[in-house]
């Protein structure tokens, strides 16, 4: 049914979009270009063996507008829509949009650049250092079979620091496509803390594709939290490109139901001292299933490379299944990489551990799997998201916070 | 007045090997019991066995503690009844601090004494008398449960839990094992300063170095899931001397 989306496509491009500068035209036509001729991905392909698109492809989506919800900026920063910013700053949206998210390599991606025109921009100015958040919130129309397209450009210009949430949400229990792709850019010595929350309905598609590009000495601690949608694809890729720079990618899903999620990351150490930490956790119940693929790739002549990967599945029923898949490509003599992986049920010593210490059975299971969250959830340091997310996770896994407060 | 623990021709099997094949032991409140025994005796198992470990089949026999039937209770309860086992091998909680964990143990077990449960400030002020009293501070309580504490540090951990918790009874399955001479005074030290006349403890060794630190008053010899010898503190020296073979246990 690729006939369907590139019909979508020239739809959209007859009307609405006609108006876009003639570079951003031509983006999107090379894009759906791309898509029309490669289509979707099939299982039969390594990168997508575990997730199956199908009925993505089988499904007559109409293409909508998401609603964005944005903080108001604070000094130092600026926050427009996409087609604002193509508007006033034509030159600094063309330097980076696409640049990094390859329409070559996922058609997906192919699909978002076809219909770019539904985004935020956020841009931080160099040296800026900003306290509080700012939280950007995607909402998916509650309309008949929605697709959208959101697509965030992040820019963090030297030296400057801050902490943003972006956020997506779906109150609609139909079907739909979220097709997010978000990129950042982190010039020299800046640092961000990224909070990336995911929570639509049980029947919604979220297919998503991050991707960072990071200077030297840049700062980077990446968290995504997957709760909702049915079939959740996200693709990660970091480019650590000067070296000093440093990433922490964290990422936590929990799932029931006949959830499906799959993440594929890829760290890509491309110059000298550079320092990676990845951290994937999944909690699985019913019939889901969890997929973790993580590429580590470091680049000749990226010596001292220190770059530390675990993916650790809780599997809480004996429906629920989880593939890890550990990739290391080194190209350098003098690096440090470690990886490690464990699918499993709750350890039966551990809850015996906590029982013998007067924790009732149920209690004591509730907090060992809480234990698989709150690892990651304690690395967040985005003031607000931790306490959010921690309480959805506790009431999704029945663990009553304590009294008086939390951990 | 009853025996705060009394064991009467206990027979267990794991796997379906017997490994207990009839134990008998009592012990009285405030007496320091040690059970020592060549590696595969039976030590362990009975340690881990009274706090209702999972793998352990009871297959004939009664323990009593403090007159109930030991063997009625679920792990949880024998914990809130004031039995404690300081872990061979300590566990490690990914995501939960250690300061949580313990508030969340005592308040289990205040619960179930008809005790309000302490807040976090309540707490940090009985953990902080805790730490006093055995010589610590806090630097690991905003860590994981025991994740990347060395073999020293876990057992110290094991002895701050039981400080906290205030067991009537205290097993220690081989709390020396992997502790170099310097961390086992000082888990030794800090056994002692929670020795009183109303707890009790039952302490499991391979070796007799242990005892010259946490003198015991009395010593049994476990030896193929039976005790076969018991004495006053004196028996671990003879045992040092002359060797379990020697002592006439088989080995």
């Amino acid at each position: 049914m690729t006939a369907h989306f590139v019909g979508a496509y020239k739809a959209f491009a007859a009307n609405g979009a006609s108006g876009a500068p003639p570079w951003l035209q031509e983006m999107r036509e090379q894009a759906i270009a791309r898509f029309a001729e490669v289509g979707f991905p099939t299982t039969r392909l390594e990168q997508w063996r575990f997730t199956n698109v199908q009925p993505i492809s089988e499904t007559p989506f109409e293409l909508q507008r998401a609603t964005w919800e944005i903080d108001p900026a604070p000094a130092g920063v600026s926050v427009s829509t996409l087609s604002s910013a193509v508007a006033t700053a034509p030159d600094f949206v063309r330097a980076h949009i696409g640049r990094y998210a390859d329409v070559a390599t996922n058609p997906f991606t192919a699909l978002s650049t076809a219909f770019l025109a539904d985004g935020v921009v956020i841009r931080v100015a160099a040296r800026a250092v900003v306290p509080d958040p700012i939280r950007v919130r995607c909402r998916i129309p509650q309309t008949a079979r929605p697709m959208t397209h959101p697509r965030l450009l992040v820019v963090v210009e030297r030296e400057a620091q801050v902490k943003i949430v972006e956020a997506y949400e779906g109150e609609t229990e139909g079907v739909s496509l979220t097709n997010s792709v978000t990129e950042v850019v982190l010039e020299e010595g800046a640092q961000l803390d990224l909070c990336r929350e995911q929570r639509e309905g049980a029947h919604s598609n979220h297919v998503a594709a991050s991707h960072f590009h990071q200077a030297r000495d840049s700062r980077l601690v990446f968290t995504t939290v997957a709760l909702g949608a049915g079939l959740v694809r996200h693709d990660i890729h970091a480019v650590l490109d000067g070296s000093g720079a440093y990433l922490i990618l964290n990422g936590l899903s929990v799932l029931g139901g006949h959830q499906h999620v799959d993440h594929h990351t890829t760290i890509e150490h491309a110059k000298p001292h550079c320092e990676s930490h990845e951290y994937f956790n999944g909690v699985f119940d019913g019939d889901s299933r969890g997929v973790f693929n993580g590429r580590i790739i470091v680049r000749p002549g990226a010596q001292r490379t220190d770059s530390k990967q675990t993916n650790n599945n809780l599997l809480l029923s004996h429906s629920a299944r989880a593939d890890s898949q550990p990739q290391l490509e080194i190209y350098a003599d003098d690096v440090k990489c470690t990886h490690g992986s464990t699918v499993g049920p709750l350890d039966p010593t551990a809850l015996f551990y906590l029982r013998s210490r007067g924790l009732g059975a149920e209690e004591a299971r509730g907090l060992l799997t809480y234990g698989f969250g709150a690892e990651i959830l304690d690395r967040i340091a985005v003031p607000g998201a931790r306490q959010r997310l921690d309480s959805e996770i506790r009431s999704r896994l029945g663990v009553p916070e304590m009294a008086g407060s939390a951990a | 007045m009853n025996p705060l623990l009394e064991i009467k021709d206990l027979h267990a099997t794991v796997d379906g090997n017997e490994i207990l094949k009839g134990v008998n032991l009592t012990v009285r409140t405030g007496e320091v019991h040690a059970i020592m025994g060549p590696n595969g005796s039976g030590k362990s198992t009975l340690a881990q066995l009274l706090a209702g470990h999972p793998a352990y089949t009871v297959t004939s026999g009664s323990v009593k503690f403090d007159g109930k039937d030991l063997f009625d209770l679920d792990p949880e309860e024998r914990a809130r009844e004031g039995l404690f086992l300081a872990f061979q091998y300590p566990v490690t909680i990914r995501g939960i601090t250690n300061s949580y964990f313990l508030r969340s143990a005592v308040n289990a077990i205040r619960k179930h004494k008809g005790l309000p449960e302490l807040d976090p400030l309540d707490f940090l002020q009985v953990l902080e008398d805790k730490l006093k009293a055995i010589g610590w501070d806090d630097s690991f309580m905003n860590r994981a449960v025991n994740e990347g504490f060395s073999g020293g540090e876990k057992k110290r951990n094991e002895i701050l839990q039981l400080a906290v918790l205030e067991p009537r009874l205290a097993v220690l399955d081989e709390t020396d094992s992997g502790l170099d001479i310097d961390a086992l005074k000082t888990v030794a030290e800090a056994v002692n300063a929670l020795r009183s006349k109303d707890r009790s403890f039952v302490v499991v060794t391979h070796y007799q170095r242990l005892l010259n630190y946490i003198v015991p008053d009395f010593v049994h010899v476990l030896a193929e899931g039976r005790i076969v010898r018991s004495g006053g503190k004196e028996l671990a020296l003879t045992l040092e001397e002359k060797g379990y073979a020697g002592a006439g246990v088989g080995a």
